[in-house]
Formats: C-alpha cells, sequence, structure tokens
C-alpha cells in the first residue's frame, strides 16, 4: 500500500498535469514561433509565423526579398513537419491526459522524458532548417556576398545584410516552454516527495 | 587698385539703396511673426493634422496637400490625360475621358466637394467639377483614384458646381453660360440670348451605398449665368442656393453689359419640393447626349455609357419652389454658415456684404413679400430678407467660409486681404493683407455644420515676388494662415499647381486608416490578367497581338518576344504581381507614341504600340522598384510585314534561345 501510495501523484499535480496537456493541445492552434525582420524599406516590419501546420504572414513578400540572396522560396509543402507535426502534438497532449488519469508517478516521469526529448528534437530540426536555408544559396543569385550567410538566429537577433531578423517563440513556443518547465518543477517534486516518505 | 576702387564705390551704392529702402513704407509681406515657422514646422516621418484636396484649375486635376507643411502629397488624375500614370492613356482608363464631344484629354477643374452625412465630412468620396465640357467627377477617397465622370447636358461652363447637400443626396451642377438647350435649334442669333436661350440647374444624384452619379433632373430657369452655389443646412437643408449674375440678359462685352444693374441675385430653390415632384412623375423627358464613365476596381477597367435623355423641370413645374434673392452686385460666392441661418452673398462688384437670413426668407415668401417678377420667378424684398450688412468690407469680396464660433472669414480680390467678421453681428474683427488677389479661401471644414477651424488657406491669383522668379510663367500661390486666435497669424506660402480656385481641407484621421496600400490580385477580374508568371502568353487575332505579361521583383515575363510584325497592334497587357505596400513598376517601350504605365501591385494595364520600324526594341521598368531596377528589361523583336518568323516568347530558360543561358 505504502508503495502504491508512493507511486499515486499528489492531488494538485495530478490536476497541474491535466491543464498542462490541454494547454499542449492549444499549442496546435496557434503560432509556435515568430520571426520578424526590419529593415530601412520596412520601417513598419515583414512578419512570419511558423504554426504546428503552416506559414503565415508576410511569406510571399519575404520570398520575394529572399529570391535576390538565392535563399529558396518558403512553401509549406516542402516542410514534412506541417503535416506530421499536429498529429505529434496531439498524440503528447492525449499522453498528457492519460498521466492525469493513471495518477502515477512513471507514467508522470515517462511522459516529461518524452515531452523533454520532443523538445529537443523539434529545437534541433528548427535549427537544421534554418541552417539550411540560411546556407544553401542559389549559385546564380543577383547577390554574392563572400562568406555571407543568411542564417535566422534560433532565437534573439542577428543583422542579415539590410535586415535586422529577430526570432522569438510566440505563443505556442511559450506555452511548450512553459509546460517543460512545470512538468519538470512537477517531476522534481513528486520525487523529493517519495524521498521524504 | 581699381579693383578697390571698385569695390567700394559699389558698397557704397548698396549703402545708398539701403537708405532709400529704409525711407520706403514697410511691406507687410515681411510679416510672419515669431512662431510661425514652428507651426508649420511638421517633423520628418510626421504626418500632416489635414489634407487639403486644393483645385488645380487649367491642370484639370486635383492636387493633395498637406496642412499646415503645405507640401505637395500627390496631384490626383482626374480631367487631364496623365503620362505619368497612364491616365488617359492606358486602354483601360481612356474611357474615363470620353465626352459627347469624344475623348477629351483635358479640363478646367474650379471646385471641390466632400461627401457629407448630416452636414459633416464623411471622407468617403470627393467630387470635382469640370467646367469646360461639362463634367463632375467622383474620386474614390481609399484609392485617391478617379472613380467615376458624368458629363452634364444642356450646360456650358460647368462653374457651378459640384455642390453637396448635407446627406449626399445631390451634387449640382449650375450652368455658367446660358445656352439653347441641347433638343433645341442652336442655329439661332447669338443676339437672340434673352428669348432663346435657357440655364440649367443639374442635380445629380448620388447612390448612398456605391456614390454612383445619375442626372435626376435639371431645372430650366431663364438666361443668367449661374456662377456659385451651396446647400442650406440644418434648418435651411432641404434649400439650394445659387448666385446669378448678368441678369442683364447681355450677350456681348459682359464686362460692361452684365455690371449695369445694382442688384442681382441669389437664387433659392427647395430641391426636396423640387425632387419629391420628379418622384411624383414631374417633368419632361428631353434628348441629351452625355457621358457617363465608371471605373470598375475589379476589372481594373472603366467604361462610357452614352446617355440619350434627361429628365427637365421647366418654370412652370417648379412655381413655389424657386425664388431670386435680391443681392448686390454681380455676387461670387453664396455661401451658408454652420447654423444654416445665415447666407452669405459675395457681390464681386458690391462694396458690402449683404447676409440674408433664412427664417426671413420664409416669412417673406409666406407673407407674399416680393418686390417684382423675373422672368416669372418671384423677387424677394430684399430688406425683408436682410439680416444686415457687413459695412465697408473690403473690395471685390468673393468667397465666405466659417469657423465654429460665429464668425465668418471672406476673400476680397481687389483689396487682397482676407477680413474676419463676426456673422451675427457683422463686426469686422480682422484683416490680414494677402498676395496677392486671394479668389477662394477654405477653412478646415468651413463649409459644413461643423467647421474644424484652426486653419485658412487663401488661394491666391497673382504670386509675383513671393517666390524665385522662373521666367514670366509663374506658378499661383497659397497662403496659410492660424485662425485659431482672435487675430489671424499668417504662417506659411506655398506654391501650387494649375490654378487653385476651391479647396476642402479634412483632419488627416478621417481618411489615413482606410487608405488602400495594394489591390488584391485574387479578386483581379481583368479579362487579359495574367495572375501568375505561368499564366503569360502571347495571342494573335488577324494583326492584333495580346500579350499577358506579368511584372515583378525584377523581371518582365515574358522579356524576349519574337514574332511581332509590322502591321501589328500590340496590347502589353500588364500585371503587377507584387502585393506588397508601395511596390508600383512602371512599363514602357521605345517609341511609345502613347506614354508609360505605373502599374500597382495586383493591378493590370494595357499599353498599345504601334511598331513603326524593323528591329530590336527595347522595353523596360520604368519605375525604380528594387536593387535590380535596371535589370528588369527586355527586349520585342519587329519583322517586316509578311514575315514568317514565328511567335516566340519567354523569360530566362524559356526565352527563345534561352537554354544558352544555363
Amino acid at each position: 500500500m505504502q508503495n502504491s501510495n508512493a507511486n499515486v501523484l499528489k492531488p494538485h499535480t495530478r490536476i497541474l498535469t491535466f491543464l498542462a496537456a490541454l494547454a499542449v493541445f492549444v499549442v496546435i492552434f496557434v503560432p509556435i514561433w515568430r520571426i520578424e525582420l526590419v529593415a530601412p524599406q520596412y520601417p513598419e516590419g515583414l512578419e512570419m509565423f511558423i504554426h504546428a501546420d503552416k506559414l503565415s504572414g508576410d511569406v510571399p513578400i519575404i520570398n520575394g526579398l529572399n529570391h535576390y540572396i538565392g535563399m529558396r522560396e518558403l512553401h509549406e509543402k516542402d516542410f514534412i513537419e506541417f503535416a506530421v507535426l499536429p498529429y505529434v502534438i496531439a498524440v503528447i497532449a492525449v499522453m498528457g491526459v492519460l498521466v492525469a488519469i493513471v495518477n502515477r508517478r512513471w507514467a508522470l516521469i515517462s511522459w516529461f522524458v518524452i515531452y523533454a526529448l520532443f523538445g529537443v528534437l523539434a529545437m534541433i530540426d528548427f535549427y537544421q532548417w534554418l541552417y539550411n536555408y540560411g546556407h544553401n544559396l542559389d549559385p546564380t543569385a543577383p547577390i554574392k556576398v563572400p562568406g555571407m550567410t543568411y542564417q535566422p538566429p534560433m532565437i534573439g537577433f542577428k543583422q542579415l545584410l539590410n535586415f535586422g531578423a529577430y526570432s522569438i517563440p510566440d505563443i505556442g513556443g511559450w506555452i511548450m516552454a512553459g509546460v517543460g518547465g512545470l512538468l519538470g518543477i512537477l517531476v522534481i517534486l513528486e520525487l523529493v516527495k517519495n524521498r521524504q516518505r | 587698385m581699381s579693383y578697390f576702387n571698385f569695390k567700394t564705390g559699389l558698397m557704397s551704392i548698396l549703402a545708398g539703396s539701403f537708405i532709400m529702402l529704409g525711407c520706403k513704407p514697410k511691406s507687410a509681406g515681411s510679416a510672419a511673426s515669431g512662431d510661425a515657422a514652428q507651426k508649420v514646422y511638421v517633423a520628418p516621418g510626421e504626418y500632416d493634422e489635414f489634407y487639403s484636396f486644393t483645385s488645380g484649375g487649367f491642370s484639370g486635376q486635383v492636387a493633395v496637400y498637406g496642412i499646415p507643411s503645405g507640401r505637395l502629397l500627390k496631384v490626383l488624375p482626374v480631367f487631364s490625360v496623365d503620362p505619368e500614370t497612364g491616365y488617359g492613356f492606358s486602354e483601360e482608363s481612356r474611357p474615363m475621358l470620353n465626352t459627347s464631344h469624344g475623348f477629351v484629354p483635358w479640363g478646367d477643374q474650379h471646385h471641390l466637394s466632400i461627401s457629407q452625412t448630416n452636414g459633416e465630412y464623411d471622407g468617403r468620396w470627393l467630387f470635382a467639377n469640370e467646367n469646360n465640357t461639362p463634367r463632375v467627377a467622383r474620386l474614390d477617397l481609399t484609392t485617391f483614384t478617379t472613380a467615376e465622370i458624368i458629363e452634364i447636358p444642356n450646360s456650358a461652363g460647368n462653374h457651378s458646381s459640384p455642390f453637396i447637400t448635407d446627406n449626399s443626396e445631390y451634387v449640382v451642377a449650375g450652368t455658367r453660360f446660358s445656352v439653347p438647350f441641347d433638343d433645341e435649334n442652336g442655329d439661332i442669333p447669338i443676339a437672340s440670348y434673352a428669348d432663346k436661350f435657357s440655364g440649367a440647374l443639374t442635380f445629380i444624384a448620388v447612390d448612398p451605398e456605391s456614390g454612383e452619379m445619375s442626372i435626376d433632373f435639371q431645372l430650366k430657369t431663364p438666361p443668367v449665368n449661374y456662377d456659385l452655389s451651396h446647400t442650406g443646412k440644418g434648418p435651411s437643408s432641404g434649400w439650394f442656393f445659387f448666385t446669378s449674375y448678368n441678369t442683364e440678359k447681355a450677350h456681348t462685352l459682359l464686362e460692361v453689359n452684365a455690371s449695369q444693374r445694382d442688384k442681382d441675385f441669389i437664387m433659392a430653390v427647395n430641391w426636396k419640393k423640387a425632387a419629391e415632384l420628379v418622384k411624383n412623375g414631374a417633368g419632361r423627358k428631353v434628348k441629351a447626349k452625355y457621358a457617363h464613365n465608371v471605373f470598375d476596381t475589379k476589372t481594373h477597367t472603366a467604361t462610357s455609357t452614352m446617355k440619350d435623355e434627361v429628365l427637365v423641370l421647366d418654370p412652370e413645374d417648379v412655381k413655389g419652389l424657386v425664388y431670386y434673392i435680391p443681392c448686390p452686385k454681380s455676387p461670387h460666392g453664396a455661401d451658408v454658415d454652420p447654423t444654416g441661418e445665415y447666407i452669405v452673398g459675395s457681390g464681386k462688384l458690391a462694396s458690402l456684404i449683404p447676409v440674408f437670413s433664412f427664417a426671413k426668407m420664409l416669412k417673406a415668401i409666406e407673407g407674399k413679400n416680393f418686390e417684382g417678377e423675373f422672368d416669372g420667378v418671384p423677387v424677394l424684398n430684399y430688406e425683408a430678407v436682410l439680416h444686415g450688412e457687413v459695412q465697408k468690407p473690403g473690395l471685390g469680396p468673393l468667397h465666405t467660409e466659417f469657423d465654429a464660433n460665429g464668425n465668418a472669414y471672406t476673400s476680397f480680390f481687389v483689396s487682397s486681404e482676407v477680413v474676419k467678421w463676426n456673422v451675427k453681428t457683422l463686426e469686422i474683427i480682422d484683416r490680414q493683407p494677402t498676395f496677392y488677389s486671394t479668389g477662394h479661401l477654405t477653412v478646415a471644414g468651413g463649409d459644413s455644420k461643423s467647421p474644424y477651424g484652426k486653419y485658412l488657406v487663401a488661394w491666391n491669383k497673382i504670386s509675383k515676388d513671393r517666390y524665385l522668379p522662373v521666367g514670366p510663367e509663374l506658378g499661383q500661390s497659397a497662403q496659410l494662415f492660424d485662425i485659431s486666435g482672435e487675430k489671424m497669424q499668417l504662417l506659411l506660402d506655398f506654391p501650387t499647381i494649375g490654378e487653385p480656385h476651391y479647396a476642402v481641407m479634412i483632419p488627416a484621421s478621417k481618411l489615413v486608416d482606410k487608405q488602400k496600400r495594394i489591390y488584391d490580385i485574387n479578386e483581379n477580374n481583368h479579362p487579359r490578367v495574367a495572375k501568375g508568371e505561368e499564366e503569360t502568353k502571347i495571342v494573335r487575332e488577324g494583326n492584333k497581338v495580346h500579350i499577358y505579361m506579368t511584372l515583378i521583383r525584377t523581371h518582365i515575363t515574358p522579356d524576349n518576344i519574337e514574332g511581332i510584325k509590322l502591321g501589328d497592334e500590340v496590347y502589353f497587357h500588364v500585371t503587377n504581381l507584387e502585393q506588397d505596400w508601395d511596390l508600383p513598376h512602371g512599363f514602357t517601350v521605345k517609341g511609345s507614341q502613347n506614354a508609360e504605365l505605373l502599374v500597382l501591385p495586383g493591378e493590370t494595364k494595357t499599353l498599345k504600340w504601334t511598331p513603326d520600324r524593323v528591329g530590336i526594341v527595347p522595353i523596360y521598368c520604368t519605375d525604380f522598384c528594387s536593387a535590380l531596377h535596371q535589370e528588369m528589361q527586355g527586349y520585342v523583336r519587329v519583322s517586316p510585314a509578311g514575315s514568317n518568323v514565328p511567335l516566340k516568347y519567354g523569360t530566362g530558360d524559356k526565352a527563345p534561345g534561352g537554354e544558352q543561358n544555363l
């Protein structure tokens, strides 16, 4: 009995886990990341939003500008991620709900590990794309600056020729980060609780 | 040494002339005072407080200035062709300038009205008159482009126009010249003016949703000259007031012959009752010929329709709806104050300004207080209608506008000044000289029920020494006054295009947020649009060659074209594929006998070109669109008539022989 008790989640952990799972669902429907571009000719700025399933914002305008430096055009169909990501996120969210139902510590820890892995993989994938777009330039591009690459920052600011690029999480990204942090804390608390017993 | 002598001599001459200048009375022209610079300074990147839509006079266009900076923001093509944008040259826009006289490439644009709701500017449309070939235009204030032009039959010199009622029900067009009506025999002696000529007052109905104009009815009146007009407001809102001169009915040397009577008339028309009569079937249909031109923003194309009939109300139809108010002398402006009670007549040869009372006018009509008749129309008793006279206001009053505090501002051509006076007390409060000879003046919102006040601009007819000289022909001059205080303060001079007559000023906040930035290419229904490079093509129909062409940074598709022959008529249907703000592309072809095109994002325009020689003919983008603008070019190969060079075209590797580039 004692053993099984130690394995059961604290009531508030259970509730928070459930809410976290719901929050992950939300990520499917809101932008996850945003890239803002500012240039002398674009004082009003250009914005691109990355969602689980699509790109939005000033994508055609950004594509139009990128052709000068020979960057490939951004098209949703080129990203397998947009086809699978909503389902992956949904599965992760369902897992969270299951954790709340199963109400066991091992389940929570497993979910946290999977969640963290997903987060890391997603960031690696995102970095790959940024790297590829920034480096694989059309050799016949009109504008070639020796040694210059155009990889936008993953997070933060970088000057790319006349454009200043800011890359920051949007609502979905903040939710993902917040849920990750929350799960980490919950796992630690659960582990501490166990040790105290 | 002689050099030094020369210099000393020059110095003493200069010193002498300075002393002499010092003796001359100080010119008021240097009277711009203290903080004037600060008041007109709009810092880089900041916006003006008001738009001033200013008539371009004989340029035929409308100029848009920012106030208080006086900066020219844009010249809007309305009645004259504009090679800069292709207006009047592109196949799509040519029908806008069609008239019953055929294609007319220019106009004489005098007055403007902003559409109103409840007597206040609603900022939807701008109406502009054309004096010479009588027309009224409507401009869309989301795009600042001409949306519609309607011709006015039975008229000549459409001067008393385009004044508007306070819910934009009607825009009026009063004729300056009386003429025989279009359905009457015009091959008659000019000396039969008094018997055979008529004046037309045209009421153009404005569709409350689309703004589309149609002539609802015309009043046929005795032969006089109509000069200006304004609608009533508030209590007088069902009435329209038209100034008329030449009640002498002179047909020659009007300078003298039309200046004989001490009083001419302001004609008061109960337009609401007249409109009701028309609804109930009054009037007769009269044969006429006039053009109605409408620009469709979806097809980006204008169509011109020739109308053949107009409804005319004869004097006997409108008995009891039309009265004359005697007004000294050869009145120009008829202006109604914001309360709608006072009507100011500005007799351009009068030495006083009469102010009439609308309430007294109604009373005089009711009491049949007439001093006579003019061609069957009752003339009201002057004293019975008069609120009072402004004594010794100045010489040559022309126009009056109002602020929200019960003050009137009148322009004086002859004495070259602006005079501020109180409408109720008729007392003169302030007078300021203008440089020189003001025609119209504009107070922000000064013809509406709720004037914004703050600024007044005097639109002067003579500029002489006000700017750096530029040869014998000088621009005209506008002068900005701050009218927020008791005294008017001169702030700024700025030169204008054409000849500004009237202007209207609207707060920028009423227009800024509804400005269109691009045309949505998905809504482009032009019959020959190419919505992407894959839709570009060339279609030969006999000797007519239709090129479906696209522009995007920084290439033209197709940019290599072969198979054009002498004797062909080539139509470049050019679509700008950009969907970004402020990214127009231009297009032209060497030797274009037409013009260039300025194609806005999402728009399609067509340039007609008839090759006149065999050879290679360059085409290029005329608007510096991007860093590679100078690369945005192409070639057309023109072969002799009957040549069998095949039609081939493309850009890059699709160009004829383009594989070589790979």
